[in-house]
């Protein structure tokens, strides 16, 4: 068959493929974003417990993708949960190191200026440490989620469907014709992704830190 | 206005402050300064509380600080630190409105004190407000960090060697604006620098501090008169010249009394001898009331005189002159650019008062800077 | 217990091939990129790009033109690996001092005696880092290869996944975790080194 009659009769599985992938890097990125930022922000203010933790965490992420699925697969059953419990913790550590390192980053003497002139903890860590950690935040957020759309692709392989289910697919039956049709799009979804968020760093970078001398 | 009683703090082994009592007035304008780790810029941490005192106490109007909460106090005392620390991701306008907005004014009265402080220092609204202080010059930033502190018009401010990273130039136009403004505003001002110059320009009154204890308390001119401690004495330097002892000196601290004289009358072959036997090479020539006429050199002598004849005819007035009261450094200068290598000092009715020569000056200053000398 | 041992093995060689043939190609790249000057944004996009692209569609989409087995893996490695190693390449050697530059051109060197003794030298602890970066990386991305018929670890994962083994994954993961340790460890010692060495 060509590859339009390809498409046609399997645009639905596709675009289902394709919504679940995107389903399945949304939340976990999600997940990911709430329990890595305040982490970072709480590793900022005990740095000796920062060190330990960062190491473990490093040394999670040397661990392939397919074995946290399996192990969660093992844990949970098939299905997405169990995907979207794996694919989140390999996204908190880029954003976990990159908040820790922005707020790390931001000048000692803004913060003295700021405790000095009578802002509260809260107050500096909102109106100053964050926004100037911004940058670094979304940075990590952005590899996050390209990490995130990759791995995802070997989510089908514990029935959590997404892009990876058609590669695979592909391959088991040597239908070249399912391999394009879920790694394209993967690879467009990466590339688009990675283009956005990269766009969102640079709006959302405070105006100030853009100019100047 | 701000009072330490006792207040010591220790890191570790090392005492930084010790037992320190010091009392600022309201509304002075009071530079605490000292050699490096004298304790001046802890001292200035504890009034805002960013360094706790490990025991003594510190009150503030009366008030005991250590009981108040220090978010709440800090809002209520001004605060500059030498590398300026404005926020970056603020423009000008948010860093000065930021201590305003922290105690809730309102949207109209912050507007007001920004533009009416950015008047202060002429940087007017219109160009500088939404600035972010990335494109601000060094000057202009610290400029802004000042008004910062004053926004929420605390009665103290604390600066911590504010223009101790600005270039010469700027850091002179600072130190008259920051003058007047507290004249201005009345504030009282606590400053820390290690720069006796800044020091005595700026000052109401000097905390000198020496390893966490307070040496002397003073006015610039007090401290330089009487400095307390050889310490202070090295730290004025070159000040203690200028300002003890040669404020006051004349042509006539300077000059040497033993003249040697001759009246106009006296005769050519005479005065070679005197000049001769005294080893000199001209003579100072006075009137018959003993007032100065000029001098005679003996190349002028030799060259035109003749045997037997009064040098009145012989005489110049080629030396310079200057009255017995006129300024020291003057006569100073004179001598140094006079063709005679000597200065004659007139009494008022124009008499001769003596002579100042390189030996007698340089006599005078090893005195004035080291006591009487034997010779 | 040896089948383990020799899968390791060929895990390891899989990848150290492909580092080397990456780091090849990368430092090459990279020197383009410093040399002419519109090519680098290019390139960097491209080799940007690349790792972007999900391991497992890059390695599927690799194999419908170069089968099923090893060498497809190590082409997606090498393809894989290019970034770190080209970016660092590119941001060692532009951070050469100009000082240091001039005296080599003043003291006659050509363009290409110039980048072997004074700019490759001077940005080496940089390209070793890259290198030492992909060679992490790349031990735990060669876990996909299995999918498209390659050896190394990722075959007794699989088959620990595919029958709910959770021992099965566990031992074929361990020695993954731990070779990417050790590299680590090692090759960021001999950075350390290097960077002492270049002050």
């Amino acid at each position: 068959m060509t590859y339009s009659e390809f498409l046609a009769k399997y645009s639905t599985d596709i675009w289902r493929a394709f919504f679940t992938h995107i389903e399945l890097v949304l939340v976990s990125v999600g997940i990911g974003v709430i329990i890595a930022v305040p982490a970072g922000i709480f590793l900022s203010r005990h740095k000796g417990t920062a060190k330990y933790i960062l190491s473990i965490a490093g040394v999670i992420q040397t661990i392939p993708g397919l074995v946290l699925l399996g192990i969660m697969l093992i844990l949970m059953g098939i299905g997405k949960p169990p995907a979207i419990a794996a694919l989140s913790l390999y996204a908190i550590l880029p954003i976990l190191r990159n908040t820790y390192t922005g707020i790390l980053e931001v000048d000692g003497h803004c913060i003295e200026a700021a405790r000095g002139i009578g802002m509260s903890g809260g107050q500096i860590l909102f109106q100053v440490e964050l926004p100037l950690a911004m940058p670094a935040i979304i940075g990590g957020l952005r590899l996050s989620t390209v990490y995130i759309i990759s791995w995802a692709t070997l989510a089908g392989m514990i029935g959590a469907g997404g892009l990876g289910d058609l590669i695979w697919t592909g391959l088991s039956t040597y239908e070249t014709k399912f391999i394009v049709a879920g790694a394209v799009p993967a690879a467009v979804l990466a590339l688009v992704a990675n283009a956005v968020i990269g766009f969102f760093q640079h709006i959302l970078t405070p105006r100030g830190l853009k100019l100047g001398r | 206005m701000i009072q330490f009683r006792s207040v010591c703090k220790r890191y570790g082994k090392k005492t930084i402050l010790d037992t320190l009592n010091l009392d600022i007035k309201a509304g002075e304008f009071v530079i605490l300064i000292g050699p490096s780790g004298c304790g001046k810029t802890t001292t200035l941490k504890t009034i805002n509380r960013l360094i706790e005192p490990d025991s003594g106490e510190i009150y503030i109007d009366g008030k005991d600080i250590t009981k108040m909460d220090p978010v709440k106090l800090r809002r209520t005392i001004g605060y500059v630190i030498q590398q300026i620390g404005l926020f970056p991701n603020m423009t000008v306008e948010q860093n000065i409105a930021i201590v305003p907005k922290l105690l809730n004014y309102k949207k109209e009265e912050i507007d007001d004190i920004v533009h009416r402080l950015l008047d202060l220092v002429n940087m007017p609204y219109e160009e500088n407000a939404k600035k972010y202080p990335s494109e601000l010059s060094g000057g202009q930033q610290q400029r802004i960090g000042v008004l910062r502190a004053l926004a929420a018009s605390p009665p103290i401010v604390l600066m911590d060697e504010p223009f101790g990273a600005l270039d010469p130039v700027t850091r002179d136009s600072l130190q008259e604006e920051v003058k007047k403004i507290q004249r201005k505003l009345g504030k009282t001002i606590v400053f820390v620098t290690h720069d006796m110059d800044e020091a005595i320009r700026l000052a109401d009154t000097i905390v000198f501090m020496n390893e966490g204890k307070v040496l002397q308390v003073a006015s610039p001119e007090e401290m330089l008169q009487n400095p307390a401690d050889p310490i202070i004495k090295s730290f004025l330097g070159k000040h203690m010249s200028n300002g003890v002892n040669a404020a006051g000196m004349v042509a006539s601290d300077f000059m040497r009394k033993k003249v040697l004289t001759v009246p106009k009358t006296k005769k050519t072959l005479e005065c070679i001898e005197l000049m001769s036997r005294r080893d000199v090479s001209s003579l100072i020539v006075i009137e018959e009331d003993d007032t100065y006429l000029g001098t005679v050199s003996v190349d002028k002598i030799k060259a035109q005189g003749k045997a037997g004849k009064e040098i009145a005819e012989l005489i110049t007035v080629e030396a310079i002159t200057v009255n017995r009261d006129s300024n020291a450094q003057e006569a100073f200068e004179l001598l140094i650019a006079s063709p005679t290598g000597y200065v004659i000092v007139l009494n008022d009715d124009n008499t001769v008062a003596g002579l100042i020569t390189k030996t007698s000056m340089a006599k005078a200053m090893g005195e004035a800077l080291w006591g009487e000398m034997t010779q | 217990m040896s089948t383990l041992f020799s899968l390791t093995i060929e895990h390891m060689v899989l990848v150290l091939i492909a580092i080397a043939i990456s780091a090849i190609i990368g430092v090459i790249l990279g020197i383009i990129c410093y040399w002419v000057l519109y090519l680098d944004k290019v390139i960097l996009w491209v080799v940007d790009s690349l790792q972007t692209i999900p391991s497992l569609a890059l390695l599927a989409l690799l194999m419908i033109f170069f089968g099923l087995g090893n060498t497809t893996l190590i082409i997606g490695l090498i393809l894989y690996s290019l970034l770190p190693i080209v970016r660092n390449t590119y941001i060692g050697l532009t951070g050469v001092p100009p000082h240091l530059k001039d005296a080599a051109k003043g003291m006659g060197m050509s363009k290409l005696q110039r980048m072997r003794k004074v700019e490759l030298p001077l940005s080496f602890p940089l390209i070793f880092s890259g290198i030492k970066i992909a060679t992490v990386t790349a031990l735990s991305i060669a876990v996909i290869g299995v999918l498209i018929g390659s050896g190394g670890l990722g075959y007794p994962i699989y088959r620990g996944i595919q029958t709910m083994n959770f021992g099965a994954i566990i031992k074929g993961t361990l020695p993954v975790v731990i070779m990417a340790v050790i590299f680590d460890f090692l090759m960021s010692k001999v950075e350390y080194k290097l960077v002492k060495r270049a002050k």
